[in-house]
């Protein structure tokens, strides 16, 4: 018998502190796959977030620089800048990337900053015991909206990949989820495409994967991906938000 | 002839792969706990499975490794 | 050797590219702006990248990011600047990482003003970002140790793999004077720390600063401080001036130590016999240095463009064995020499 499938080389082969369910490892195992795929392990650089996803540094295979809070997408560009032959991704929540890491974000898509972004996004600040993110839904209740996210009071959640497909430097924004393997499919393909798209240089590529955090939402992890599917998936639908190739071939 | 291996050591018992396999065949068992605590994922028929991967593919642990 | 007439910012800007320097990421606020608009100017044709950030906050990132992967990088700013890239800077400790950070201080606290000013040495020497570190301070007090200080700052970067700031004023940053470039060698050294991808040939490096665990956390910092002790014995620096006899020996950096060596010559004129205690790096604060300056004193005199900063520094040098006292103007006034020669009359120096 042959293996159809195993761990990828760029992931390390040790255990995820993550929660039993939480769809990060999924994510994880993506880009490392992709990294594989392409036979860039040796010239990747990965920069980690503060959050849930603090210690990846662990478990990726390639270099890894851990970040603070936000500021992922500013040391990217100091490390593309400073290297540009090289391979560079960050991986960032969505209160990191979304709310104190807003204006990196966004500047470092506008300057079309050759790197992959991928943007988990759960709704949820994870690592704190399950605060209000930017990307919390209206009426979710969270740690700091016991009585429900209030518009009136909270605002409104922030749609990252519709915001960031205004910008010119944008070379790809699309929203994908991990709630099933069709779904997973299509993640990886989107990876892919980013990483691609940095070989090419073609600029700023975002990919924003859906993705559950069962412990903080108070679900089971089979209930959690119902939640996805369910309640996150209207409110952020799924697809590409923009794509500089289909951009020109439309033009 | 297709068969899953489960990381016994890894497999935190989340059930998600139960809900990918498309045979109905990936389970959680309630026998025998990991040393971390949980009941592991097994396959309950080893000679329905077809290979497909899809419940390795939903593991967040990586916990599956599939031959065919 | 070349010798030209160059402004403070212009000159630091070139000795910084001339080390090597590959990387400078910057935001633009007065009066440190030159240093930006040189290097815009010849960064690309040198083989090097400027790159304007989108916040003091994201510049010292990108300096993360480069230094990570080895390469020589820096930022300049002025006090509310490094103020914001304090997050940053104190990433940076934690990640043993080298990089030049330049600090052209202006008035404070808030906005201030533009004019020159010394008090952030308090920041600079003590609390640069939260948590137990220190960053190499250098204190120049020319053009020309503009560039000297800059090549320097980037060789003990390397060397000690930390941040090295200079701490220079409005006054030196905008003022023009003769400079001379020595022959500064392009270095880079060997990093074998440094995240630049491992073409599949290494271990894989990891740039960090987080230790959950407390006793690693612990050791860590601890490592570093066991570092910081050589610093402290190798790496002090100072100018002692007419202190052999000095019985006042007035104690001042930078800008003001130019206005202090002139009060000083006044007051030697006058027979008031008083030397210049002038601290090359603040931190470390050359403590040995001024002791041997300051033997025969029987007074100190801090003069600093604060409300007294530098002042603690002493006192602590000389375990307070001796009278410190303190002449200083704020908020961009520039001490007068007559003011502070009143003041070492006052102090009884006068016969």
């Amino acid at each position: 018998m042959a293996v159809v499938f195993d761990r990828p080389h760029a992931f390390c082969d040790i255990p995820l502190h993550y929660c039993p369910g939480c769809t990060h490892g999924i994510i994880h195992r993506l880009v490392a796959e992709v990294i594989d795929e392409m036979g860039i392990e040796g010239d990747t650089i990965g920069v980690c977030p503060v959050g849930c996803s603090v210690m990846a540094y662990d478990y990726f295979n390639c270099y890894m620089i851990e970040a603070p809070h936000g500021r992922a997408p500013a040391v990217a560009t100091g490390v593309k800048r400073a290297k540009p032959d090289s391979f560079v991704f960050t991986y960032q929540g969505d209160g990191d990337l979304a709310a104190i890491g807003t204006a990196e974000t966004v500047h470092a898509a506008t300057r079309g900053e050759n790197i992959v972004v991928i943007f988990v996004n759960n709704t949820t600040y994870g690592m704190t015991g399950g605060q209000m993110a930017p990307t919390t839904l209206p009426g979710q209740i969270t740690q700091t909206t016991p009585y429900g996210r209030d518009p009136k009071v909270q605002g409104y959640p922030v749609r990252v990949c519709e915001m960031l497909s205004t910008l010119t430097g944008t070379a790809l924004a699309q929203r994908v989820a991990v709630d099933s393997v069709p779904h997973i499919r299509e993640a990886k393909k989107a990876i892919r495409k980013a990483f691609e798209n940095q070989k090419e240089k073609k600029g700023f590529s975002i990919v924003e994967v859906l993705s559950t955090c069962p412990t903080n939402w108070g679900l089971t992890p089979v209930e959690a991906l119902d939640r996805l599917r369910n309640d996150m998936i209207p409110y952020y639908p799924l697809g590409v938000y923009k794509d500089i190739d289909a951009v020109k071939e439309g033009e | 002839m297709a068969k899953i291996t489960v990381n016994f050591e890894r497999c935190k018992g989340c059930g998600l792969c139960t809900t990918a396999c498309p045979k109905k065949i990936v389970a959680i068992q309630k026998e025998r706990r990991n040393p971390k605590g949980y009941y592991t994922a097994e396959c309950i028929d080893d000679s329905a499975c077809i290979g497909c991967a899809m419940c390795a593919m939903m593991c967040p642990d990586c916990a599956i490794k599939v031959e065919k | 050797m070349e010798r030209s007439l160059m402004k403070g910012n212009e000159a630091l800007a070139e000795a910084a590219m001339r080390a090597g320097c590959k990387c400078f990421f910057g935001y633009p606020i007065t009066p440190q702006t030159e240093i930006s608009a040189y290097l815009a100017k010849k960064m690309a044709a040198n083989g090097g990248l400027f790159l304007q950030a989108e916040s003091e906050v994201a510049a010292i990132n990108m300096v993360l990011g480069a230094a990570s992967t080895g390469v020589r990088v820096m930022t300049s700013s002025s006090s509310p600047g490094i103020s914001l890239k304090s997050e940053g800077i104190s990433y940076i400790a934690g990640s043993d990482l080298p990089c030049v950070i330049i600090n052209v201080q202006r008035g404070g606290p808030g906005l201030g003003g533009i004019q020159p000013s010394q008090a952030d040495y308090w920041q600079a020497t003590k609390g640069l970002g939260h948590g137990d570190f220190h960053v190499l301070v250098y204190a120049p007090a020319s053009v020309q140790e503009m560039v000297d200080v800059v090549v320097k700052a980037f060789d003990k970067a390397d060397e000690y793999r930390m941040p090295a700031m200079i701490l220079a004023d409005g006054i030196l940053g905008q003022m023009m004077e003769p400079v001379t470039f020595p022959e500064i060698e392009a270095k880079n050294g060997d990093k074998p720390w440094a995240a630049d991808g491992h073409k599949n040939k290494r271990e894989h490096n990891i740039i960090n600063s987080l230790y959950l665990q407390p006793d690693v956390l612990e050791k860590s910092v601890v490592d570093r401080y066991e570092k910081y002790k050589k610093i402290e014995e190798t790496e002090a620096d100072a100018e002692s001036y007419l202190c052999e006899d000095a019985e006042i020996v007035v104690c001042a950096f930078g800008a003001t130590a130019r206005v202090a060596k002139s009060t000083v010559n006044q007051a030697r004129e006058k027979g008031i016999k008083a030397g210049l205690f002038r601290p090359k790096t603040v931190w470390p604060f050359p403590a040995k240095q001024l002791q041997e300056a300051s033997k025969n004193a029987k007074t100190l005199l801090s003069v600093e463009m604060s409300m007294g900063q530098m002042i603690d520094d002493i006192k602590l040098a000389i375990n307070c064995s001796k009278p410190v006292e303190f002449f200083g103007r704020t908020g961009g006034v520039i001490p007068k020499p007559t003011e502070i020669l009143d003041e070492i009359v006052r102090l009884g120096g006068a016969k």
